[in-house]
């Protein structure tokens, strides 16, 4: 299977839209998880451009696929794949973070239109997924359920609970959706604490297994496309390996850390270095 | 109603984890819960049942088995029974997600939290042995349940004392818009509020005896002693007031303020839960707040410790929630 060379062009132009909005929204309040969201804006850039069923204007339409934001501090990224999507306005990006907006800096599902559980509390998503998911299959409602989550996720106990329990039910109506920037909030995940080898532990607990490089968006896009068209009745996990700060190389080559620290003036320069790698077509 | 008689058997000795809390000859009736989720779900799809490896000790078997399509076991893993049951929910389901009191507030605290009460999903979570009901010791007891879930915003908290009580409870919390903590007595449940003119009504405490020397507050299985109690000390002439209280949160002060301010009494609160945090605590915060105060206040509650393992005759009569205990208590107040 190759994938379209038109519709991984159109995606690379999605993917630069989602890190420019979310830079933006870092501008304004001059701190926020930028490095993931550049690392993480190629898989939204397939699953809301792509992969996902959506009606921009009816955002809680029961024929949705849903997507759960478990690592909710990736909210800024989420933020700007929903404004890409046509979900918020992108008027509302200078609200980022400020007291009474929709997008506050750890993603709420009272808050924010497209924005379907409160995550932050990491480890809940996907076992949130599950009932989702048995929910839809109870109403014999097709949609997928996509959740979203980090590497660090991988040490909460909650998120095996949740994987066993979907290989149990045969949830082939979930698609789990991995991080692998491996940082986490004390260092490297691996030396926090490893969870390698992970392919191998998600297929021992039942699961359909890929692990693609989450910022090759032809790979990326092979990797949702199979997990969407795959017979078995088994749950599908995609594990990404990404690169944070991707597309901005001065924040890419920055000593890696969970929170990686933009100074007020670098914003500004890291809109003009992704400026210059406007892929054709994509507007500002 | 059909009723049994529980049968004569010698005082249990040991420390069971499944005791029934029913006494000698009392009236029972087996499996409440399960019995009536079934009738009320026949007619209502979105009504689905979810447990953590104890359907058959939470009664929830019984629904499992009228309905395999709507059951869904997810094994040992309480954090994931309440965010599935979250889940479901968000999907237009009505889960009763079912486990022991102990595993499901302290293990799955936080998805209690989070994704239940935070978007004020439409879970009930229905958790057997409450407080001291077991002789398991402090893994299996919850003392602190009520404590643990009167901290979370927006929950309804029921504590029902009989199988009347649960079997008018079912319904009236699944038709309450919103999350709902109800404790439950599984097995033979004793009948007791059948003899009394009462109804359950969610957010309601009712006056269930009159008296003029004592004021019980009770909720749970503790409204049965207290009733017992008050028959008991009667006969030394002493004349007491039972108030039922099975909704913990949002509590019915003004009937409890209503019932304070009738008479000087000592008012007791007699709860089958640890002293600190829960019915007691509540009651004594709205009277300070309502700015009425009782001739005296005790708390008949569970002490604020790490209780022993044992039979449950002997555990109730060690830590004063035996109707024995219960009645010399207040008689030691009362001088």
């Amino acid at each position: 299977m190759t994938a379209n060379p038109n519709t991984v062009a159109a995606l690379a132009q999605r993917a630069w839209r989602i890190r420019r909005f979310a830079l933006r929204m870092g501008e304004v309040q001059g701190q926020g998880y930028i490095g993931q969201a550049l690392g993480w804006a190629d898989v939204l850039a397939v699953a809301y451009g792509h992969a996902l069923n959506l009606r921009p204007a009816e955002p809680e339409w029961e024929g949705r696929d849903r997507f759960l934001l478990s690592h909710g501090h990736y909210a800024i990224a989420h933020y700007a794949a929903l404004i890409e999507a046509g979900i918020i306005p992108e008027s509302e990006l200078d609200t980022y973070g400020s007291d009474d907006s929709r997008l506050p800096m750890s993603g709420m599902a009272t808050y924010t239109p497209g924005m379907e559980i409160s995550g932050g509390s990491l480890g809940q998503g996907l076992a949130i997924g599950v009932g989702i998911a048995l929910g839809l299959k109870h109403k014999k409602n097709p949609a997928f359920v996509y959740n979203s989550m980090s590497d660090g996720e991988l040490d909460e106990g909650s998120t095996w609970e949740a994987a066993m329990g979907a290989s149990h039910h045969g949830l082939g109506n979930l698609i789990c959706l991995v991080d692998i920037n491996n940082q986490q909030a004390d260092g490297p995940s691996g030396k926090v604490l490893g969870f390698e080898p992970l392919a191998d532990k998600w297929a021992a607990f039942g699961w359909h297994v890929q692990r693609v490089d989450g910022n090759d968006l032809s790979a990326v896009l092979k990797a949702f496309d199979a997990a969407r068209q795959l017979r078995e009745p088994k749950p599908r996990v995609i594990l990404f390996d990404t690169l944070m700060g991707k597309g901005v190389p001065f924040l890419e080559s920055r000593e890696k850390n969970h929170f990686i620290r933009v100074d007020p003036p670098e914003w500004q320069q890291a809109l003009a270095i992704l400026d210059q790698s406007q892929p054709e077509g994509a507007l500002a | 109603m059909n009723t049994t008689v529980a049968p004569k058997k010698p005082r249990l000795t040991t420390s069971a984890m499944i005791a029934s809390i029913a006494g000698e000859d009392q009236r029972v009736k087996a499996a409440p819960f399960g019995k009536t989720l079934v009738e009320y779900a026949a007619n209502r799809p979105e009504v689905v049942g979810l447990t953590a490896d104890l359907a058959k000790y939470t009664d929830l078997h019984l629904f499992a088995q009228a309905y395999p399509e709507r059951f869904f076991q997810m094994g040992m893993a309480e954090q994931l029974l309440m965010a599935a049951a979250g889940g479901m929910a968000k999907e237009g389901c009505i889960p009763f997600a079912t486990t022991y009191a102990a595993f499901g507030t302290r293990r799955a605290f936080d998805f209690i939290h989070q994704v239940i009460a935070e978007e004020n999903l439409n879970v009930k979570i229905c958790c057997a042995l409450p407080g001291l009901t077991t002789g398991y010791g402090p893994s299996h007891a919850a003392i602190e349940d009520i404590a643990m879930m009167r901290g979370v915003p927006g929950l309804t908290i029921v504590d029902p004392c009989d199988a009347l009580d649960i079997e008018q409870a079912v319904p009236q919390i699944a038709a309450h818009p919103g999350p709902v903590y109800m404790r439950l007595l599984r097995g033979q449940v004793p009948l007791v509020l059948d003899k009394y003119d009462y109804r359950f009504e969610l957010g309601k405490a009712k006056l269930l005896r009159d008296g003029v020397d004592v004021l019980i507050i009770a909720s749970g299985f503790m409204t049965m002693r207290a009733l017992e109690s008050a028959a008991a000390l009667a006969d030394d002439n002493v004349s007491v007031a039972v108030l039922h209280c099975p909704t913990i949160k949002p509590l019915d002060e003004a009937t409890i303020v209503e019932a304070v301010c009738a008479k000087p009494r000592l008012v007791v609160v007699a709860e089958n839960h640890s002293v600190v945090g829960g019915l007691g605590e509540a009651v004594a915060s709205a009277l300070l707040r309502h700015r009425v105060m009782p001739a005296g206040f005790q708390l008949a509650g569970l002490p604020d410790a790490f209780l022993d393992a044992g039979a449950l005759p002997t555990l109730h009569e060690r830590y004063g929630i035996s109707t024995e205990a219960l009645a010399t208590r207040i008689k030691g107040w009362l001088q």
